[in-house]
């Protein structure tokens, strides 16, 4: 595994995976700006991943495009790529690199539990695994996100004369929420920040049950009365949350484990609904993986490095530039 | 457990007052044992440090990695949450009331304690651990006064805030007679009110600029402020009580005090540590706090007495609606007819303008006071940090410049933030801590500091980062000694951060020889 570095780079044939900056050939993992970014020459993705790059940068954000099915292989000189489901967004993947009988994955963000609006997370066995580590502490065992999205709808029943705005990252987390809305069978119109809409859209064109949604108008105040709203986090704070008549702030993200993060952020009802492994699933993946080699990317890598190495497990932080701590989700 | 623990959870996350009071209000509908507990537990009167945070976390060792512990709480930032949030779940989580849960730990016995209070964390929830946890640990920081719950209460029963203040301190668990009189089966509960602890008056910090061009010099008496702990002392000939400015009895520590004072009164004073009213150092002061009993070996070492400021009752005599100058003729008539070893009075400054009284507050040569008390002479005895009556004008703090070494992440509401600092002055060509502080910086200098450590973080020793050093601190202090403990040999009392000082380069900061030659510390 000598052939990829730190920044996930394999010099041999000029591969990035998820770089920050324009590169010549660039495998990217799934669409959050964190890790898609604009002005490769050659982006290698699922046909997903592909898609929403272009609804968020432009038709033109790289010279040109090769789009893999899950399990698909694609060989350049002697290393073979295969993208594997993450279950983290819609067409999120993890990466194998078959080179010389080794096997590497880079599991990029993932999560193991069932989520109707992308494929779910298949395992792939390796030798070397590179993990992320979001919620990489023993602190975060997420809950059941139905019982979660239990607690907006019931705060809906009993709030009748509020709006609830949940903060849900626009991509995603957005789409998810409203998906597990549907499964508990709330059928309203959901009401969105505009810059949901293309996403959603797109989601709804890929056959992802997220039900009807609206763009938030300039509408009388008293009509968002009873009504869910889902935005972006920054759009919280903004003066643009202040049309709605009082408003009960909600925040979907693993992040709201953390009573003080919640507190802190000014969150009235924290749903904790994560596309991020917890703990638990981090262990169980690096022990079902049969890696003897772990490298643990950005987020809480200390404490996942720790328990590697009490396990006998070869393992290292792997600090990648640009992701750090609590900005991503 | 479970509803009073939502209700917590609740209130810890609402911002809006009236929320809060609504939340109260749907909880204290019913009122049951189990209110009455929450009601002690609200109001801090539940006095129940059943669990140190030592014990817990040997608990908690038992059933998790050491280390995955450790870098979870540093994470988290808050003992009780770490905990409820990293225990292994085991069985579904069994419904418990309240008061029965609150029972049956009391009576868990000492030896005990890891084994009865593991097995009840094991049958409760998330939520409902952290709420336990809190309750036995004491101070649950969940922004809700004692006023906040008394006024829901007061709104929801249709009685005045005031009437409920009034008896408040002479409640005692289960509340049953508040309860029949908010339900309106009987009457007010009628309290003695010479028997217990009286909530005491504050001071508020002067405001140099406003306030002095503002209030008449003749109309103010001045005190120094001295550096001991505030106590209410009561002496009747049946009883003699010492409690804390919280309410605390803490008479048991005191036994000197209590055996030798006599007459019939309330009085309010500082507790200092001294021989022939001669007080020592705060240091000195530190022994004897903290400890529910006192030996004669400690006595004797450090022995304690009462410098007395003002006098609440005087044979049972409510003094509180007379103004100061006139309650000082009751407390010297108290002090005349009692006469005592262990109390004595605070002497009144004379000063005719706030320049005069400037020169008493920085100028008393030893650092026994910490500035002075400035009271309104025709001021009542009013509960609480009431505005316009009494100030407090400290002395200019000392300062320093010192060089941002290490930094770890804080606590409670600054948790996730890296806000405890230490610094460190030359030795050489070697940078030495001299000191740690965690405050005095604003909000907005706190987030520039934060991603400076981010950014610029050389080294990790577990929780702590070291930096980049070229950060100057400006650090104010109200104190220093000398400490074998630091590798410094000095110790600061109450370091703060004044300002970060993006002019200075770190070359210029003293070393440690100068810095301990201008505080004369050997």
């Amino acid at each position: 595994m000598d052939f990829i570095n730190h920044k996930l780079f394999i010099k041999d044939i000029n591969v990035h995976i998820d770089p920050i900056l324009p590169k010549k050939i660039a495998i990217i993992t799934h669409g959050h700006a964190d890790h898609a970014r604009f002005g490769h020459d050659h982006v290698i993705a699922t046909r997903q991943t592909i898609d929403i790059m272009k609804i968020r940068y432009g038709n033109k954000c790289a010279k040109k495009f090769t789009s893999l099915r899950y399990g698909q292989k694609y060989s350049i000189k002697n290393y073979d790529f295969t993208l594997y489901p993450a279950g983290h967004i819609l067409g999120s993947a993890q990466v194998l690199i078959e080179k010389d009988n080794h096997r590497l994955v880079i599991t990029g963000d993932y999560k193991v539990g069932k989520d109707e609006t992308c494929k779910n997370f298949k395992l792939v066995k390796c030798d070397t695994l590179i993990t992320e580590a979001t919620f990489g502490l023993p602190i975060f065992q997420h809950p059941d996100p139905k019982d979660e999205i239990k607690k907006l709808i019931h705060s809906i029943k009993i709030n009748k004369n509020n709006s609830h705005i949940v903060g849900a990252y626009a991509l995603g987390k957005a789409q998810r929420v409203m998906n597990l809305l549907r499964q508990q069978k709330y059928n309203e119109t959901i009401y969105i920040h505009g810059s949901l809409e293309k996403l959603c859209q797109y989601y709804s064109k890929e056959k992802i049950n997220i039900g009807k949604f609206e763009k938030v108008s300039s509408k009388d105040k008293s009509f968002y009365e009873g009504k869910i709203i889902i935005a972006p986090p920054s759009a919280l704070k903004d003066r643009w949350s202040r049309r709605f008549p009082n408003p009960i702030i909600c925040m979907a993200s693993g992040w709201m484990t953390v009573k003080q993060r919640a507190k802190q952020q000014g969150i009235e009802l924290p749903l904790i609904i994560s596309d991020h492994s917890d703990w638990n699933e981090l262990l169980d993946t690096i022990n079902k993986s049969n890696a003897k080699n772990i490298l643990v990317t950005h987020g809480q890598e200390d404490a996942l490095v720790y328990y590697c190495k009490k396990q006998n497990l070869l393992s290292k932080p792997l600090s990648i530039q640009g992701r750090n701590d609590e900005e991503i989700e | 457990m479970k509803e009073f623990s939502s209700l917590l959870h609740n209130l810890i996350l609402t911002p809006s007052r009236n929320t809060k009071i609504k939340l109260l209000q749907d909880y204290f509908k019913t009122l049951d044992i189990n209110r009455a507990y929450a009601l002690a537990i609200l109001s801090d009167q539940l006095s129940f440090k059943f669990i140190k945070a030592s014990k817990l976390r040997e608990l908690v060792y038992e059933q998790v990695d050491q280390h995955l512990f450790d870098f979870s709480y540093d994470y988290v930032g808050d003992l009780a949450e770490t905990i409820s949030l990293i225990w292994p779940k085991k069985a579904a989580s069994k419904a418990q009331n309240l008061s029965s849960l609150i029972d049956n730990i009391k009576k868990i016995k000492k030896s005990e304690i890891n084994k009865e209070f593991g097995k009840i964390l094991n049958q409760l929830s998330h939520n409902e651990r952290w709420t336990l946890i809190k309750i036995c640990t004491g101070g649950l920081r969940i922004g809700v006064s004692e006023r906040l719950v008394k006024t829901s209460l007061a709104d929801l029963y249709k009685k005045s805030v005031n009437e409920i203040e009034e008896i408040w301190h002479g409640l005692e668990f289960p509340y049953e007679n508040l309860f029949r009189w908010l339900r309106n089966e009987t009457k007010k509960p009628k309290i003695d009110f010479k028997k217990l602890f009286h909530p005491m008056m504050l001071a508020n910090p002067i405001d140099e600029e406003k306030d002095f061009n503002r209030l008449k010099a003749s109309e103010f008496q001045a005190e120094y402020k001295w550096d001991g702990i505030r106590v209410q002392l009561m002496v009747s000939s049946k009883k003699v009580a010492l409690y804390s400015r919280t309410g605390d009895n803490i008479s048991s520590a005191f036994p000197e005090i209590i055996e030798t004072t006599k007459g019939d009164a309330v009085i309010d004073g500082e507790l200092l540590v001294g021989k022939k009213f001669k007080p020592y150092g705060f240091n000195d002061l530190q022994q004897r706090l903290n400890r529910k009993k006192a030996s004669k070996e400690l006595q004797k070492k450090f022995p304690v007495f009462i410098r007395a400021y003002d006098i609440l009752f005087y044979k049972g005599k409510d003094l509180r609606k007379l103004f100061l100058f006139e309650r000082r003729k009751f407390l010297e008539k108290f002090q005349k007819e009692n006469k005592s070893n262990q109390i004595d009075l605070s002497s009144i400054i004379t000063f005719s303008n706030w320049r005069e009284l400037s020169k008493y507050k920085n100028n008393f040569n030893d650092d026994l006071n910490e500035g002075v008390m400035i009271k309104l002479k025709n001021s009542e005895y009013l509960p609480g940090r009431k505005k316009g009556y009494w100030y407090k004008w400290k002395k200019n703090p000392k300062l320093v410049d010192a060089i941002l070494m290490y930094a770890q992440r804080g606590h409670g509401k600054r948790s996730s933030y890296y806000s405890d600092f230490t610094f460190g002055i030359w030795k050489g060509n070697d940078l030495v801590p001299i000191g740690k502080a965690y405050s005095g910086y604003t909000d907005k200098e706190l987030l520039v500091l934060d991603k400076f450590i981010r950014n610029n973080t050389t080294n990790k020793f577990g929780p702590v980062r070291e930096v980049k050093k070229e950060i100057v601190l400006e650090i104010a202090f109200d104190d220093i000694f000398s400490s074998n403990r630091h590798k410094s040999g000095v110790a600061m009392r109450f370091p703060r951060i004044h300002r970060i000082r993006w002019d200075k380069p770190i070359n210029e900061i003293i070393s440690l020889e100068e810095f301990k030659k201008e505080f004369k510390i050997s």
